[in-house]
């Protein structure tokens, strides 16, 4: 039986609940392992559990300095998407966007996975025409995509300002209805626990400090908990990347760490039900379970580790909102936070073996990460399993900078700030 | 987050244009390593604590700043026209 059903929800109901197990256990860090993943995010206990579920490695151990999904996997505004350009973006974050699809049952953990669309509007007949085009590439790439008249939209968002007087009037919007959104917190705690059923070592409050070698190579980690011993040791450290590379002696690497605000306002009554993303500027925003409309912007757009941002952006994020929606004018802002982000060279994640031997890496998410959760995970585990990449991962190598063959959706170049 | 410009003095952050990492040193133009393009194009210290960087006082004054700020806590540490600390350097950032 599985280990959350309607059934045991009776049955520990009528005995008090005071037989569940806990969801993950507390475990002291062992000598060595096979793999240790440092980072008890998304992307790392995703990564733990298809090691263990893909590959049979279960000598796993992932080491989390703070606690449990304290990073970017509890900051995000919760968006799955795959409505990108490329080839290479199309290819990896479909196969994810699949993978989210079976996520609930897989792990037995509702991460309510709710595909309710999301709709680009464009405001201009030249970014129609882009836009068109994306969704062309998305259709050729095997995925889905609509494109929407005005009048469509009006009445999927009937909030949205579709008058002529509009300060960026709509002219039409591009739906990816397989898009939508699921509950951040849970997909953190259901791949904890079915890492740990399988026999995974989540080891929380443990900082890696510094890395052991033999000569080029990492054999382990030293940590707040003492040195622990690995084969293989994979890096899934969003923000904190060239952090935690500097550890190892790597102290330049193409990556710079920008603020990315988030806001919730408080809750109303159903008010759209798909994520919309404005046009005119650099806006997106859901509403959650709870009401609360969930919604971000740009990057502050200066290098920073200080998980919190600057008025002006704030300012800037409103504006857009209420260009978009007039009746959120009166909205009160709950509350709101910054998250730390690896922003890659080319706006691409970097899923790679090395850059040391013993070492692999999973980095370079940018704003995007939420979403690649499963996907990343899966392709990461298969990387350090057999050292080398799986198809949907081959082409976000580190070596493609060098090479000349960056993965850039907007085209904007080697700007962090602008991805 | 105030920027004082040695021009006009504290200023909003909204007037200002970010323009990265002011430790980089670009290559001879002449040259052919590509090696030296690569790291000068993509590699960042990304350091969390002190950050030389550009700034440009976009809707102000217009000039161009290096400014030495703490990335963990946003503090600004010193602040210098970008001429001027290009020349006290002896012309390396």
């Amino acid at each position: 039986m599985a280990e959350y059903s309607a059934l045991s929800l009776i049955k520990n109901a009528l005995t008090g609940n005071r037989d569940w197990r806990l969801a993950w256990r507390k475990p002291e860090p062992k000598p060595s392992y096979d793999v240790i993943i440092i980072g008890g995010g998304g992307h790392g206990l995703a990564t733990a559990y298809y090691l263990a579920k893909e590959h049979g490695i279960t000598n796993v151990a992932v080491l989390e300095k703070g606690w449990l999904g304290s990073g970017n996997i509890g900051r995000n505004t919760t968006i799955v998407r795959s409505n990108y350009l490329l080839p290479e973006s199309i290819r990896f974050y479909d196969f994810s966007v699949r993978m989210w699809e079976n996520l609930s049952h897989e792990l037995n953990y509702n991460v309510m996975f709710s595909q309710r669309g999301i709709l680009n509007l464009a405001h201009s007949p030249g970014q129609a025409d882009d836009y068109i085009r994306r969704g062309n590439a998305m259709l050729h790439g095997g995925g889905d995509g609509v494109w929407l008249t005005p009048a469509e939209i009006a009445r999927k968002v009937p909030g949205v300002d579709l008058s002529a007087s509009a300060r960026f009037p709509v002219v039409g919007g591009l739906l990816q209805p397989r898009a939508g959104t699921a509950r951040h917190d849970a997909v953190a705690w259901g791949y904890a626990r079915a890492a740990d059923r399988r026999g995974v070592d989540i080891i929380e409050n443990c900082e890696v400090t510094g890395f052991l070698r033999e000569g080029d190579r990492i054999t382990g980690v030293s940590t707040t908990r003492g040195e622990i011993r690995a084969k293989k040791v994979g890096l899934a450290v969003a923000g904190s990347t060239s952090r935690v590379l500097k550890l190892a002696g790597i102290e330049r690497f193409p990556i710079e760490s920008h603020v990315l605000q988030a806001f919730v306002s408080e809750s109303i009554k159903p008010f759209v039900d798909c994520v919309v993303t404005f046009g005119g500027g650099h806006f997106y925003m859901s509403q959650s379970d709870k009401g609360g409309l969930v919604f971000g912007g740009s990057l502050d757009g200066y290098n920073s580790y200080a998980q919190r941002g600057n008025l002006p952006l704030v300012d800037e994020v409103m504006g857009e909102f209420v260009a978009m929606f007039p009746a959120a004018a009166r909205l009160r802002l709950l509350r709101s936070w910054g998250g730390v982000m690896d922003m890659s060279m080319d706006g691409s994640p970097i899923i790679t073996k090395g850059p040391l031997p013993g070492m692999y890496l999973n980095c370079g998410w940018c704003y995007g990460g939420f979403k690649a959760t499963p996907a990343s995970g899966f392709s990461f585990a298969w990387t350090i399993a057999k050292d080398e990449p799986h198809a949907i991962n081959a082409p976000y190598s580190l070596s493609r900078f060098e090479r000349g063959i960056v993965i850039d959706e907007p085209g904007q170049g080697p700007t962090p700030k602008l991805h | 987050m105030l920027i004082s410009c040695p021009h006009c003095g504290p200023r909003d952050l909204s007037e200002f244009s970010y323009q990265g990492d002011a430790t980089r040193t670009r290559p001879d133009p002449a040259s052919t390593d590509t090696k030296a393009w690569y790291d000068y194009v993509y590699n960042r210290p990304n350091p969390a604590g002190l950050h030389r960087e550009y700034w440009q006082h976009a809707a102000g004054c217009r000039a161009h700043l290096v400014v030495t700020r703490d990335t963990l806590t946003h503090e600004i540490h010193a602040m210098a026209f970008a001429r001027a600390a290009l020349n006290a350097s002896g012309g390396q950032p």
